[in-house]
Parts: C-alpha cells; sequence; structure tokens
C-alpha cells in the first residue's frame, strides 16, 4: 500500500497602502484596509468557502479514507476571522472529522528562519498557539514559509518538538534520488522529511487549465494513471500546493471542483494509494537517507531557491534593515508595534521586489499590487522609516518607565494630583512633577523628559547664597550621595551630558555614576565616552556644569 | 541603398534632441551599409561626417528663370504665411533672434529669390520662409542625385521630402520625433498642423518614435494606423571617465532638471515636487538646469514657496556643461507632461544616475528601470525623489541594471528597424 498526501497552503498577507514619505513619523497605519478585506471576501467566495464545503462532502463520503492537510497562516487567520469568519468556521468542522491535519508555520508566514532564529521560533511558537486553540490540537509537523529549507533550519524546528518537515523535492538537492519516500534531516535524523513531488504537484497547480499543454484537459483517471506508473517500491508521493489553486487562480469553469470531487473515488477503485496526512506517514514510514540541504531551498520557480525573496538589492535592503531591529523589538511591550512587525515581516512584501521577471518576462504568479519593484520597495521602505522611528520612541518610554528607581516613582505618583491644580514652587518639586505629568500623559519621549527637566532646573531661580554656599561642590562629590540619589541625579539629566562630565572624572566617579545607570543608558553611554574626544571643552564645562547643578539641588 | 536624408539640424549646432537623434540615425543606418546623403539648411562646416554626405542647402546654386522651379514655388509659397513662429525658443532668446537676424537681412539684402540663398538653419522668424526655400532647393538636390528612398525628419522637412518625391518618384518616409500638439498642447499653430498632416499623407510611410507619438498621429491626424511604424529612439554609447573625476562641492544630494523650461517639460511640478522634499529633509538641493518661456514664472514660484537657498537655476546649458550637470545629479527628474521619446534620462542613466520619469513619455515605453509617474501625480514624484535620495538598495539597483540597459539601446539596432521600413516602403511604390 503507498500513501498519497494532499496538503494544501492557505495564506494571504496583510497589503500596504500607498505610503508617501511625508507620511513618515505622521502617520501609523500601513495597511489597505480596503484592498485586503476585498481580496479575503474575494477568495474566501471563489476558493476558501466552496472548497471547504467540497473537502467535508468527500470526508462525509468516504470517512476515514480520505484525508486533507492545511497550513493557514496567522495573517490569513486574523483576516479571515476579521472578514470571513465562516470560513475558520469551516475549517473547524473539518478539524473535527479527525480526517484533517494542521500544521504549524511561521505565524506572519516570514523569512524569519533566514532573519533571526529567535524571532523565528517565537513566530512558530505564537502560530502553534493559534491553531491549538481554533482546531485544538497542537501541530507536530511543520511546514516553513514557501517551503524554505535548508540543515540548519530543519536542526532548529527539530530543536523545538517537531517530528516532521514537509518541503521541495528540489531537482538539485535530489540529483537522481526520488522525492517519493520519507528522507530525514542530515544533523538530526529525527527530524522526517516529506517532499513536494513537483511534477504532479505543478501539474494541478499551474498546467490544469492551459490549453496548449498536451496532457489538457486533466481528470482524475488521467492523474491516477500517473500514480499507477510511478515505480512500486516508492512509498508516498507529496502533493503540496496553494489552496487558492482552487477556484481563484484555476477558475471554477477549468473544472478543478471536478477534479478534484472525482479524485479520492478515482484513486481509491484504480490504483493501490490510500491518502494520509504527514502525520501518519511518520508513524509508519522509515527515512531511507538523509537530504543534504547546505543552502536553502523552496518550492518557487524553476530555481527552487530563494532569490525571489532575497538576493538582490532591494530585498537585501529591506530585510536587513527590517532584522536590524529585533533586539529593539524584543524590548517592547507596546502590542500595536509588536502587531505590525509581525505584519510587515511576510514574505509577499519581499516577493513584490523581486526583479527576476524583468529577465523572465514572465507574468508574476501571485496577485502584485505595485506596477514595479522599485515601487514596492519604496513604499516598503516608507513604511519601514516610521516604524523605525515608533520604535526607537517606544523603547525610550520603555527605558523611561523601567529602571527610574521606585521610590522617585512613588513620590511622583504621590504628588500627581497636586500637579494638575497647583503651580509647583520648590525647585525639586519642579522636577519630579513635570517628570510625572509628561509621564502619565505618554505624550512626551523619555529624552524630552529629561530636557525638560534639565531646563526646569537651569531656569530655577537663582539664589545667591545658595551659590555660594556650594560653590565648593563638584562632580566628584557623588561618591559621597547614596545610589538613589546619584541615580535621580543621573535621571534628571541628557546621557550625553553625564558622559560628557565624566570626561577627566576619577576611576570612583565613574564607577558610582555607571553602576546607577540603566542597562541601555549604559550601552549609549560607552558608545559616547568612545567618541568624547570629538566634544569640545566648552561643551565639557558645561556638562560638569549642569550636573553640578543638579548635585546641588538635590542635596539643597 | 542609398537614402536622401533631410533634416534641420546637425551636431554639434542643435538646440534640441532632433539633431542629435538624426545623427545618431545616420551613424547607426551607415553601419549597416546603408549611403545617407543628409541635406542641412546650413553647414558649419565642423560637423561630424563619417561615412556620409552632407550636404549645404546653404550652397546650392538656384536659376529661378528655370520655369520647373517657378511652378514648384507656386506650389509651396503660401509657407511664408505666418512666419512669426519660433518654437524651442525662449522670450529673451527671441529678442536676440530677431535683432540679429534684422541686422543679417539688412546687410545682405537677400531674398528669397536670390540665386544663393542664406539659410539661418535656426527656429527665427522667417522660419516658415527658410521651410519653403528649403523645399525649393530640395527640388534640385533631389534632381542632382540618385538614391533609393527619402527620408525627412520633422515638419521642418516635409516639403522638401514632398518635393524630392514629386521629382524623383523615389518613396518617402517621414520621421515623427514631436508634433505640433507636444510643442503647443492645445493651441496648435494650424500652419505647422497642416505642412505636417500634408506630410504624413503624402509620405508612403510613417515612422514615430514612441506608441504615445504614433497614437497622435493616428488620432490627432487621422494617419492609416497600417502606415504608421514605431522606431523607439537610442542613444550614443559614450564613456566619458573624465566625468567621473568632477569633484562635488555640496554636501546635499542634488536633483536635477534638465530641459526647456516649457509647458510640455512640467517644470511646475518639479517645482511642487521639491518643495514637499525639502520640508521632510531640507538637505536636498533641487537645480532647473535649462530656460525657456516658463523660466521667470518658475522663479518666481521657487521664490514665494521660500526654497530660493535649496532651489537653483543654471540658465541653459550645453555640451560639457550638460555632462558635468549629470556627474553632480543624484537624480534626474523628467516630469513631462508631452514627450514624444525624451533622450536625457537616457543620458541621464548613462552617467549612473537613476531618474524618474513621466508616465507620459515615449521613453518610459522603453525604460524598465527607471521611476514612473504620472506628470500630475506631484506626491508620487516627491515620493519616488525621497526613495532614491534616502534608500541605498534602489540607487545600487539602478547602477548595476540601469546603465546596462541604456548601452542595450543602441542605434545600430535602431537603424536595423529603419532599414526594414525603407525597404517596406520601397515595395509599396513598386
Amino acid at each position: 500500500m503507498r500513501s498519497i498526501c494532499l496538503y494544501f497552503q492557505v495564506h494571504q498577507p496583510f497589503r500596504l497602502r500607498t505610503y508617501r514619505f511625508f507620511n513618515i513619523g505622521a502617520e501609523h497605519n500601513y495597511f489597505d484596509d480596503f484592498q485586503n478585506r476585498q481580496i479575503i471576501k474575494r477568495v474566501a467566495d471563489k476558493c476558501y468557502l466552496p472548497a471547504n464545503k467540497m473537502m467535508l462532502d468527500l470526508i462525509k463520503e468516504y470517512g476515514s479514507a480520505f484525508k486533507v492537510t492545511f497550513s493557514i497562516s496567522g495573517t490569513a487567520i486574523e483576516q479571515l476571522q476579521q472578514h470571513a469568519p465562516e470560513v475558520i468556521q469551516g475549517f473547524q468542522k473539518l478539524a473535527r472529522t479527525g480526517c484533517v491535519e494542521f500544521l504549524a508555520e511561521t505565524y506572519a508566514h516570514s523569512l524569519a528562519s533566514q532573519g533571526n532564529s529567535e524571532e523565528f521560533i517565537d513566530q512558530v511558537k505564537q502560530h502553534s498557539d493559534t491553531i491549538e486553540q481554533l482546531f485544538g490540537k497542537r501541530p507536530k509537523t511543520f511546514r516553513n514559509t514557501e517551503l524554505i529549507y535548508s540543515d540548519a533550519i530543519g536542526e532548529m524546528v527539530a530543536d523545538m518538538g517537531f517530528n516532521t518537515m514537509i518541503t521541495e523535492g528540489a531537482k538539485h538537492i535530489l540529483g537522481w534520488k526520488s522525492p517519493n519516500y520519507m528522507y530525514c534531516n542530515s544533523r538530526n535524523p529525527k527530524l522526517k522529511l516529506l517532499l513536494r513531488n513537483n511534477r504532479l504537484s505543478d501539474d494541478i497547480a499551474f498546467r490544469f487549465s492551459t490549453v496548449e499543454w498536451p496532457e489538457w484537459p486533466l481528470t482524475a483517471e488521467k492523474f491516477t494513471g500517473w500514480l499507477n506508473a510511478i515505480e512500486s517500491r516508492e512509498e508516498v508521493v507529496n502533493v503540496f500546493i496553494d489552496y487558492e489553486t482552487i477556484g481563484e487562480r484555476q477558475w471554477k469553469e477549468t473544472g478543478i471542483f471536478d477534479f478534484f470531487k472525482a479524485l479520492p473515488k478515482s484513486v481509491m477503485s484504480n490504483s493501490d494509494f490510500r491518502f494520509a496526512t504527514p502525520s501518519e506517514l511518520t508513524d509508519v514510514l522509515q527515512p531511507v537517507a538523509q537530504m543534504h540541504v547546505p543552502f536553502p531551498i523552496s518550492w518557487a520557480d524553476e530555481e527552487r531557491d530563494l532569490t525571489s525573496w532575497l538576493g538582490n538589492e532591494l530585498q537585501d535592503e529591506a530585510f536587513s534593515k527590517l532584522y536590524s531591529l529585533n533586539d529593539k523589538i524584543r524590548k517592547i511591550s507596546d502590542p500595536s508595534i509588536l502587531k505590525d512587525w509581525n505584519y510587515l515581516q511576510t514574505s509577499d512584501h519581499f516577493y513584490y521586489m523581486c526583479t527576476k521577471w524583468f529577465s523572465h518576462g514572465t507574468v508574476y504568479k501571485y496577485f502584485n499590487p505595485y506596477p514595479s519593484p522599485y515601487e514596492a520597495f519604496i513604499n516598503y521602505m516608507n513604511v519601514l522609516s516610521d516604524f523605525m522611528i515608533r520604535v526607537d520612541n517606544a523603547l525610550l518610554m520603555e527605558a523611561a518607565i523601567a529602571p527610574a528607581p521606585k521610590a522617585v516613582r512613588k513620590k511622583a505618583a504621590e504628588k500627581a494630583p497636586k500637579t494638575v491644580r497647583t503651580k509647583p514652587k520648590t525647585t525639586t518639586g519642579t522636577l519630579v512633577e513635570e517628570e510625572h505629568v509628561v509621564k502619565s500623559s505618554k505624550i512626551l519621549s523619555a529624552k524630552k523628559v529629561a530636557e525638560k527637566s534639565a531646563k526646569a532646573t537651569v531656569k530655577a531661580p537663582k539664589e545667591k547664597a545658595t551659590e555660594k554656599l556650594f560653590s565648593s561642590l563638584n562632580v566628584e562629590d557623588i561618591i559621597t550621595l547614596s545610589d538613589a540619589k546619584v541615580k535621580k541625579i543621573i535621571k534628571s539629566m541628557e546621557i550625553e551630558t553625564v558622559s560628557a562630565a565624566m570626561k577627566g572624572a576619577k576611576k570612583e566617579v565613574r564607577e558610582k555614576v555607571e553602576k546607577n545607570l540603566g542597562k541601555r543608558a549604559l550601552k549609549t553611554y560607552h558608545e559616547l565616552l568612545k567618541q568624547i574626544k570629538t566634544i569640545h571643552e566648552s561643551e565639557i564645562k558645561k556638562s560638569r556644569k549642569l550636573f553640578e547643578k543638579q548635585i546641588k539641588a538635590l542635596i539643597k | 541603398m542609398r537614402v536622401l536624408m533631410f533634416g534641420w539640424e546637425f551636431p554639434p549646432h542643435i538646440t534640441g534632441g532632433l539633431g542629435t537623434a538624426c545623427f545618431g540615425l545616420v551613424k547607426g543606418l551607415t553601419k549597416q551599409g546603408v549611403e545617407v546623403i543628409f541635406v542641412v539648411p546650413k553647414a558649419y562646416g565642423d560637423e561630424s561626417k563619417e561615412g556620409f554626405r552632407l550636404v549645404n542647402a546653404s550652397d546650392m546654386v538656384m536659376d529661378f528663370t528655370n520655369v520647373k522651379y517657378q511652378e514648384h514655388w507656386n506650389r509651396i509659397k503660401f509657407l511664408e504665411i505666418g512666419s512669426n513662429l519660433i518654437p524651442y525658443v525662449g522670450p529673451e532668446d527671441f529678442e536676440r533672434l530677431k535683432e540679429e537676424e534684422k541686422l543679417q537681412v539688412t546687410s545682405e539684402g537677400q531674398s528669397v529669390f536670390s540665386e544663393r540663398y542664406q539659410f539661418s538653419g535656426k527656429y527665427g522668424i522667417n522660419l516658415m520662409e527658410e521651410v519653403s526655400r528649403y523645399a525649393l532647393v530640395a527640388s534640385v538636390i533631389a534632381q542632382q542625385n540618385t538614391y533609393d528612398v527619402i527620408h525627412a525628419h520633422d515638419w521642418l522637412t516635409y516639403p522638401a521630402g514632398i518635393a524630392a518625391k514629386k521629382i524623383s518618384g523615389k518613396p518617402l518616409v517621414v520621421h515623427v520625433h514631436a508634433t505640433e500638439f507636444d510643442r503647443s498642447g492645445e493651441n496648435v499653430n494650424q500652419t505647422v498642423y497642416n505642412l505636417e498632416r500634408e506630410g504624413m499623407e503624402e509620405a508612403d510611410l510613417v515612422i514615430t518614435v514612441s506608441h504615445l507619438t504614433r497614437q497622435i498621429v493616428i488620432e490627432r491626424y487621422g494617419i492609416d494606423p497600417e502606415k504608421v511604424i514605431t522606431v523607439h529612439n537610442a542613444v550614443e554609447p559614450v564613456d566619458r571617465p573624465e566625468f567621473n573625476e568632477v569633484r562635488k562641492h555640496l554636501k546635499e544630494k542634488v536633483v536635477t532638471f534638465l530641459g526647456r523650461v516649457t509647458f510640455q517639460k512640467g517644470p511646475d511640478y518639479f517645482i511642487e515636487a521639491a518643495y514637499k522634499v525639502l520640508q521632510k529633509d531640507p538637505d536636498v538641493r533641487f537645480v532647473m538646469a535649462g530656460s525657456g518661456d516658463l523660466l521667470n514664472k518658475m522663479i518666481r514660484r521657487a521664490a514665494q514657496l521660500h526654497i530660493g537657498t535649496k532651489f537653483h537655476f543654471t540658465g541653459f546649458l550645453k555640451g560639457a556643461e550638460v555632462d558635468t550637470m549629470f556627474a553632480l545629479s543624484d537624480v534626474y527628474v523628467m516630469p513631462s507632461v508631452s514627450e514624444p521619446f525624451g533622450i536625457s534620462p537616457l543620458e541621464a542613466m548613462r552617467s549612473n544616475v537613476p531618474v524618474v520619469i513621466s508616465k507620459q513619455s515615449g521613453v518610459s515605453e522603453v525604460l524598465k528601470h527607471a521611476l514612473k509617474v504620472d506628470f500630475w501625480d506631484i506626491d508620487a514624484l516627491a515620493d519616488a525623489i525621497y526613495g532614491l535620495l534616502h534608500y541605498e538598495g534602489l540607487k545600487k539597483m539602478f547602477i548595476r541594471y540601469g546603465k546596462e540597459e541604456v548601452d542595450n539601446l543602441k542605434w545600430d539596432n535602431a537603424a536595423g528597424e529603419v532599414l526594414a521600413v525603407y525597404n517596406q516602403a520601397q515595395t509599396l511604390v513598386h
């Protein structure tokens, strides 16, 4: 008995709206809601709904003899939930039959496996959570975006606890070998690999309605005949295609629905092939060999590599800029930023920047909202520029809230109600209260907070007597102060001022300051110290003065 | 094959793209083994003449007692009417030209009926007179030479082409580099329009420099689509390494508009886009190189927008100045409202300068590695400029593919297509 595995990919990206450079810093809605809604509704009507119904009917008719597998990207799930919830309900119905397996993938249908392993793992987890929550079962089989696979990716996936992964049966990897067996990862043989039979898959996905194709029209009987022609020792035929093939890319009029309706009966009665899901195959099949894939492969185009998404200057710049944000993002909790971070990673954005089509002259395989890759790039970079600003601002916010000493925050909180009504009288009061007002309103960034408080101090009434009293005070005196006080002083100033004031200071003084800096501030501080030589002497004097003023204000 | 070709200008004495295009085409044809007799109204003696004959119409001696010429003159002399037409020339230039011509005419005292007529070969106030005289001279040249095809470039030479065809019976190909609609918008000069249409009607085949122009020829001049063929222009592959050494003295990036400052070139859209970019990024300089009837208005507009310190006017540039300007530029913009072809973006790309061009230009039909916007879409134009200035990947792509693309737009290929048109024209006549 041999097996055929039918697996369908369901994916829709959040497409970007036309976002001009003058929107940067001003507008943060990046997505073309109207177009996205229209497309998801259209595809639901033409494909998802009727195809789901067809699958359910087939399962009702043939019982557990008919099996089918899906992977639905997180961005597709969100859009379906919003605009076509009946499609999700349809998938849930299918899940309840027990004849359907749902796979794991990256939540955003992203290229994170190429960008950042930490992010990759997070996204897979996020997607598995979503699938488990919706369909009641945690996926055990993994498919990466566009079936991208390499030895390293496989190893990561195995480490995450998956026992099976599906990928492309790329000719340049397999050579004389057949895709119709179970293989395994070369670094961790526990991870089993199912390979896409690209000839039979593409016959349906791309050639089905091509009248010039000598095999046109393709019928279930003909397809079964091809299955029978496969050498009898070969164990499994994997037909992996986009779900949108049914009804959207191959219109209903081409007979695509009739083909799938007739397929189970034809296969079951005229061949020794039986339908199976990846998990079932993993239980019964043993790997025949390791597969060595040092460089990533995918299911795309003739090349079966990543050149549709990465490799040209546009894609590489956009991609590296995007993933350069990874470390910052990890410190941010703002849900709107995390959401956009997800959506911006979707592989389609990079696909639109592909320039291969210029030389090939072939039409885009998928719907492309841009007239040329250049427009796609500019639009994406405009959005990304704004996103980067937001990330930096959010970081400052987090930094402003997080490392501030509890005492100060508490004190400020107590004083807050007063601030609204009464005008502050003392210098210290001004400092703390202003800071709090700004924080609670969450409008100004931490940088501005620091500027403001610094200004407030400078503007403070200059009492000659006090000046005299403290005239002997200098930066070095902070050694005598408590850590909490030092923190407070530092917090009231720009990090640039602090760094400049530290030039030529004694070792003990520097250490005192350094141990009271936040993690992020410390990093900036060290960077600034490196450039200290370029700073003008007068600036340093000014910084020291400001520093001293803050000390005096506090002691007073 | 031998071709009798009528042009109006030839490098280095040019005012626009026409002379440059003729030169490239003639060189390409010569390489294909075609013999070219190129007739210009006035030759200066310093034109490059590799492998073809340049005939100076000003040297032709005509005997007006000859009855045949008189008949011919009677047929074409209506052209004298409405001779105040000066295309391609700005108001200051017009004044200067008028003064010059007054001087010339009075000193030489020449008339259209003198034996030798000194053509100015410019687009001055006696243009119509020159056009008709040129046609007359053409009939003499047509009689004195043997050739297989007649090829006339733009309306100024159509009467000459028609005259030559009447005399020799050889097939006539007219080449439309621009139409009156491109030059004047909807306010067409009726005399010029009539001349253009007559030329196209009399021609056995019409060559247009773009599909855009082909459409105008078919729709606005009512020419049979069957006989209108598009042959896109090309550009001379010239490597001028010395311009790579041009020192930039400005730290800001430079965005350039280069061309006549007239309605059809869309200079106003350039200024408005510049304003938008400067609002976001003040570290950019914009240059408007060229002159024309809208120049003063543009200067006023730049002042109104308070972008005077970032927006610069150079006046008319030529020769090496143009190359220097390209070498200094980071982005080249051609926001033409109507551009039959537009060769300057190709020159910019040849100098590794990325370009933004309007979709309403013929050149956008052949370029892939250029940003294309609707001329009226100032937001899109500004966005394209901003993108090119700020996103490194774009610039890299343009440098990698742009130059290669332009280098593949060879006059040799265009000449091959023109040769095919000649062959077709010959079969039509026989």
